[in-house]
């Protein structure tokens, strides 16, 4: 066509043919689209919120949301990881399992970061994903991710959907698996076809579950073996870990300390467990644990876990751990005995009936030696920092502390700030604290704070993140600001990747490599620009109070507090990575440290 | 035990897809290799019955037993390692001799009780049934012709009198 023709035609609308796909199949009343079981079943569950991304293999699933006009919340999430980090937040405060929707291939893909750090840290959580339609599994379709292979090592079990009838079945068995026992992710493939299918099977079918078996007959005689080790200690110690609250066994702890007058410490995740105010309470153990807790295991002549997994960051070096110690283990999960350690009674079961059992078997202890040579340690070897000399995370966070009295719901993101904050602000409530333990994943501390403001709408609820972690999920304050949630997000920015910063000092002869957060954005500023958040600066020691309360009273949106710290500083004690308790060291050492033999 | 020690485990699973990889990757994951591996349906159509031979440390495999036992779709899973179990497996051995050879390895075939599947001019085909000890000494007898394909379906197992399998 030439520039003549084009100039003496009239311009005319080209129609291309489309096929017309308004005609539905002719189904009967009561039959419905998969998705739209999908969505019943849910309701049956309990579900309030749905975390997600939609995306062309979810289509039919977010459709559905509208179809049936359900009750059920949709939060829409900027960025995958971000909705699994919620779900898990709303989870750890809840109980209930967490619930993210997102398409395949890469929706999919962006979640496995969340699903893993769900699965390390035992959080119940169902996982949907878009896939596509069934003929074209393994053909290299378009956004077509193996989500069931790729995810298999992080999920507690996981399905692919096959036929839109079973879709009800599957989604009760998954949050069935997903809450009891031990609790974890479980994910749910469904291809394009099996959600806009129809699907006639009834919404409450007969689960088919035979080689899962969650309740647990405890031993009664391992018990009474417990109880008996337990009579002839002097110089206890209680270790409360994740378990203790998922099986809200707090009471039963509280009641066993005071009656064997024995005192109690916990890992990261089992903050609250124990109420960190307690007279026997000697608050973390582990790698940044406070001094008088890891003292007390060295020196003990018996441990007793409840609930938490003797983990690598509380151990040191296994071969060494309470050598001389009589050690039990009380655990849901019968893997975890004599997994890290090996231990001389052990009962397995739930934490709760096991304590309650437990509680009428035992009587006071003579302790009170061993607690004055605690008592001694608590002095000596205090949790410090100083208030001069620049800002320091431990100060914001001393009186972060002191204005939600102990009674904030904290969130933390992962790093030095995070162990600063668990030594600083004291958990006394169940399920207050979140943090991510096992999987130590940054981005993990706002998407979680936001999800523990769903579920529980009246706390306060802070989320405690460093500049480098914050930048990995921050999109997230457009879905803050969508909901008002008057999360409160704490920026303790030193313009660097701390903890690494710090490990190079101590174990790399200081050399920086890929830790200097240059570039950083002017956070408070930033908030600003989201519609409905507000930002605020802490520049000096004298503002810190100020400022946090004038956070505190932010409650349209969620506020950012940027929190400009001094750069270089390091958290301790510290037992560096692989070495024994007896190792930890109290202080900045003043020669020169091993490079670390323990994993990470 | 030392750590080359060879276990038998054997599980009763649901018949799905996917459970194979799982139950793989709870060995690759701590970094057993397994060395047979042998799946079928069990009576029951929904469920299949494995027997797998692996070798590594006793406190590896204690580990791999409680982590296999704890997927959804096992049922159970039994580490038969110390037990006296009937255990049997099977090869099919490819030689290739001409008739000089032949009656030396059709003398070996009679001693060890096996059986000439396949017969041509230059080569024999041998199945040979049970304990696994048995096939590896006939394997190595066998070293002195020319073997130009060994076969084995890896071990099965089965507990005696009212143990479960
Ligand atoms: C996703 C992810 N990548 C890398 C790491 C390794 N890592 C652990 S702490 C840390 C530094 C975190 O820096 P920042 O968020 O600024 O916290 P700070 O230590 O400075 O308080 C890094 C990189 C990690 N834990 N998670
Ligand atoms: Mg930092």
């Amino acid at each position: 066509m030439s520039a003549s023709d084009t100039a003496i035609l009239e311009p005319e609308t080209i129609t291309k043919p489309t096929p017309n796909f308004s005609v539905k199949p002719n189904v009967s009343p009561e039959a419905m689209e998969g998705a739209q079981a999908l969505v019943r079943r849910l309701e049956m569950e309990g579900v309030e919120y749905i975390w997600g991304l939609s995306g062309g293999a979810a289509i039919p699933i977010f459709d559905a949301l509208v179809t049936t006009n359900t009750k059920i919340k949709l939060v829409l999430v900027r960025h995958e990881q971000g909705a699994t980090h919620m779900a898990d937040g709303y989870a750890r405060v809840t109980g209930k399992p967490g619930v993210v929707l997102v398409t395949s291939g890469p929706g999919a893909t962006n979640t496995i970061t969340g699903i893993m750090t769900a699965h390390m840290d035992s959080v119940p959580m169902v996982v949907i994903t878009g896939q596509t339609i069934s003929s074209m599994l393994g053909k290299d379709a378009f956004q077509e991710a193996d989500v069931f292979g790729l995810t298999m090592p992080v999920v507690k079990h996981s399905y692919m959907i096959k036929n839109s009838n079973d879709i009800p079945r599957v989604v009760k068995e998954a949050f069935h698996i997903a809450r009891t026992g031990r609790p974890g992710p479980v994910l749910i493939d469904i291809p394009k076809d099996m959600s806009s299918g129809i699907c006639t099977a009834e919404l409450d079918p007969p689960m088919d579950l035979p080689g899962y078996n969650p309740e647990i007959k405890t031993d009664l005689s391992s018990v009474m073996d417990i109880a008996e080790a337990l009579s002839r200690s002097r110089k206890p110690v209680l270790l409360a870990g994740h378990g203790a609250l998922i099986a809200n066994a707090q009471q039963e702890l509280l009641k066993l300390a005071e009656t064997l007058n024995a005192p109690v410490t916990t890992t990261l995740l089992g903050k609250g467990a124990f109420p960190e105010t307690h007279p026997l309470s000697l608050g973390m153990l582990g790698m940044h644990g406070t001094a008088y807790a890891n003292k007390a295991m060295v020196e003990c002549d018996l441990v007793m876990s409840i609930g938490s997994r003797y983990d690598d960051r509380i151990v040191g070096q296994p071969q060494r751990f309470c050598q001389n110690a009589t050690r039990i283990h009380i655990d849901i999960d019968v893997a975890e005995i004599h997994k890290m350690i090996s231990v001389h009674h052990h009962a397995v079961g739930d934490a709760r009936a096991i304590l309650a059992e437990l509680n009428k078997h035992v009587s006071r202890l003579d302790t009170a030696d061993w607690q004055k040579h605690l008592d001694g340690y608590k002095k000596r070897f205090p949790l410090k920092y100083k208030k001069q000399g620049g800002l320091k995370m431990q100060h914001v966070l001393d009186e972060l502390d002191d204005l939600t009295n102990h009674r904030a719901i904290i969130s933390t993101d992962v790093g030095q700030h995070q162990m600063w904050a668990a030594q600083f602000c004291l958990s006394v409530d169940p399920h207050t604290w979140l943090s991510s333990g096992g999987a130590g994943t940054m981005g993990y501390g706002f998407p979680a704070a936001m999800g523990a403001q769903f579920g529980r709408p009246d706390a306060a609820v802070w989320a405690i993140v460093g500049d480098g972690g914050f930048q990995m999920t921050m999109c997230e304050l457009a879905t803050a600001c969508v909901h008002k949630l008057p999360v409160k997000i704490l920026v303790l920015n030193n313009h660097y990747l701390g903890m690494v910063r710090q490990w190079q000092e101590l174990f790399f002869d200081d050399r920086q490599s890929g830790v200097d957060l240059e570039g950083n954005p002017d956070f408070a500023k930033l908030a600003d620009t989201f519609p409905g958040a507000k930002g605020f600066n802490i520049k000096r020691p004298a503002d810190v109070r100020k400022v946090l309360k004038k956070a505190m009273e932010y409650n349209d949106g969620p506020c950012v507090v940027n929190a400009e710290c001094v750069k270089e500083d390091n958290v301790y004690p510290m037992i560096p990575a692989g070495k024994a308790l007896e190792d930890m060291l109290v202080d900045a050492p003043k020669y020169k440290l091993e490079k670390p033999t323990g994993s990470t | 035990m030392n750590s080359n020690d060879l276990h038998t485990i054997s599980l009763y699973v649901s018949n799905k897809p996917g459970v194979l990889a799982r139950i793989a990757q709870v060995f690759a994951r701590r970094g057993f290799n397994i060395d047979s591996l042998v799946v079928s349906s069990a009576i029951d159509g929904n469920y299949s019955r494995m027997t797998i031979s692996a070798k590594g440390n006793p406190e590896g495999l204690d580990q791999i037993i409680k982590q296999a036992s704890k997927l959804i779709d096992v049922l159970h899973c039994i580490d038969h390692s110390q037990e006296s179990v009937v255990s049997k497996e099977m090869a099919l051995i490819k030689i290739g001799v001409d008739s000089e050879g032949r009656p030396e390895v059709l003398q070996l075939v009679e001693h060890f009780g096996c059986k000439v599947v396949d017969f041509t001019e230059s080569s024999l085909i041998l199945m040979v049934t049970g304990d696994s000890g048995k096939l590896d000494a006939l394997i190595k007898m066998l070293g002195r012709f020319r073997v130009i394909e060994l076969v084995r379906t890896g071990k099965v197992i089965m507990a005696r009198g009212d143990e479960v399998t």
